[in-house]
């Protein structure tokens, strides 16, 4: 099939799908799109992307399992060290002359990003006085982002990424294990309000302090890009921070303009 | 024993069937992992600002090693060398290494994706998914190359850029470091299209200076 043939159908697929279920991707970068589309299509063993589309059509609960396609949880905690070492030496300091500090974590996937900024806002005594709102649209992750259980043989790669963070304690202080899963201490949530959005249809939060959203943009065409940077500007106080991941940049979107940046090398931005 | 000096009109009799004429190609992908860094210091340093395709490289290394390659690569190249963020644009004349921790694609507007997605053939970034993605948009006017490496990775990349009509090279399993990822791709390939880094290295000088003359 051809590239234009493909295109097409993944197309009508994606429209299909918002018109069904409102789940919109059709603004999804196209080249991950399609590589996640035909890695379903082998999975459940059909030939083309109409038969999917077909199957989305009549089978509500099919959708279901087709969205962990389309939207493949990947997440790590503390993923880019240097980052989150950024955060707890020059972003916390300036957090913490506000009396109380909201923090949204869009596209939180599976949680770790939740409890990497937990854990470095209970080591800055800041955590009681913060509210984190972690928003995702895969419904399946963010109730195991609530769960705050992960698989153990992660665990030693993050208990290395957590020290190059600047991370003085011991990761595993934070939480229980046994011998397949870890579980996070709950107090790191008791603040975490864990909501489904959508950042390509739903509309702003209020008054944050700090966006994060982290490997999520790269998912996006450069429309949606601009949509959802839109959005974390809209919900930003003045000089807001927002954390972005490290290989997107604001250079080829639209809201250059709204940001000066804070840091190029970990892409920290301010609202001006 | 024969002369090492060959002149231009040999050396593109040593790539059999491919011409190096400066248009030819947009895009020259290589894919490598160990073994590989000592072929691209062979290779890169012949390509200047006015290089008629852009360079993408696809190096496995590991997740804690940002941008050393393209620190080291930066000091013994001619041209501009970089890690793509989302997005950017791809151009002629730039070397890209694709970043660590990242898989890299291309969209049909000819900028740079990338995505987190899980690893293929435990590798991220992965050669597969950027030859395939590429494959697509480029078409004929791809050239894919694999270098020694101890996956499979690429093989099937490497088939994608032939089936949309691009070409592709493999250096002889025989001269690599690590032979497996080479091995692997020769199964898709013709044997006109086994070749030596040396070759491969002077068919990259023909191609620039086919632009000085032009």
């Amino acid at each position: 099939m051809s590239n234009a043939d493909e295109n097409f159908e993944i197309q009508l697929l994606l429209e299909a799908i918002y018109q069904k279920y409102s789940y919109d991707f059709r603004g999804y970068s196209m080249p991950s799109v399609k590589r996640r589309v035909n890695s379903a299509l082998s999975q459940f063993g059909l030939k083309t992307i109409t038969s999917l589309q077909e199957r989305v059509l009549h089978d509500a609960s099919f959708f279901t399992e087709l969205i962990q396609y389309l939207t493949i949880p990947t997440s790590e905690m503390f993923r880019d060290p240097s980052f989150f070492k950024k955060f707890r030496e020059e972003v916390v300091p300036i957090l913490e002359t506000y009396p109380s500090l909201k923090i949204w974590i869009a596209g939180c996937s599976t949680g770790e990003e939740i409890y990497s900024y937990a854990i470095i806002l209970q080591e800055a005594d800041l955590l009681k006085r913060t509210t984190i709102y972690a928003t995702d649209i895969n419904p399946k992750s963010l109730k195991k982002a609530e769960q705050g259980f992960f698989p153990i043989d992660k665990i030693k790669e993050y208990t290395v990424n957590y020290r190059k963070s600047g991370g003085q304690r011991e990761l595993s202080d934070y939480m229980i294990t046994d011998s397949n899963s870890a579980l996070f201490d709950r107090r790191l949530k008791e603040n975490v309000v864990f909501a489904d959005h959508s950042l390509a249809t739903d509309s702003v939060f209020s008054e944050m302090q700090m966006v994060s959203c982290r490997n999520v943009l790269i998912y996006f065409d450069r429309e949606l890009q601009n949509r959802a940077l839109c959005l974390f500007k809209d919900s930003l106080v003045r000089r807001g921070f927002l954390g972005l991941g490290s290989k997107e940049s604001l250079r080829f979107s639209d809201s250059d303009l709204y940001f000066d940046t804070f840091s190029p090398e970990e892409k920290i931005y301010r609202k001006k | 024993m024969k002369s090492i000096e060959v002149t231009l009109s040999e050396t593109s009799l040593a790539i059999k069937g491919l011409k190096a004429d400066a248009g030819i190609f947009d895009l020259i992908a290589i894919g490598c992992s160990a073994g590989g860094v000592e072929s691209l210091r062979t290779l890169l340093p012949i390509v200047k600002e006015q290089f008629p395709a852009s360079v993408v490289v696809i190096q496995h290394r590991s997740a804690d090693s940002p941008q050393i390659l393209q620190n080291y690569f930066s000091l013994i190249c001619n041209t501009q060398v970089q890690e793509p963020d989302d997005k950017q644009p791809i151009q002629k004349g730039v070397i890209y290494f694709a970043p660590t921790n990242y898989h890299l694609l291309i969209d049909d507007h000819r900028n740079f994706n990338l995505s987190i997605d899980p690893l293929v053939n435990y590798s991220r970034p992965s050669i597969d998914v950027f030859f395939e993605s590429a494959a697509q948009v480029f078409g004929p006017r791809m050239l894919g190359i694999i270098l020694s490496g101890a996956n499979q990775d690429g093989a099937l990349g490497l088939k994608a850029v032939a089936d949309h009509g691009g070409s592709v090279l493999v250096q002889d399993p025989q001269t690599a470091e690590y032979k497996e990822m080479p091995k692997a791709a020769v199964a898709h390939v013709t044997e006109q299209s086994i070749v030596t880094v040396e070759q491969i290295r002077n068919y990259f000088s023909e191609l620039g200076s086919a632009v000085c003359k032009k």
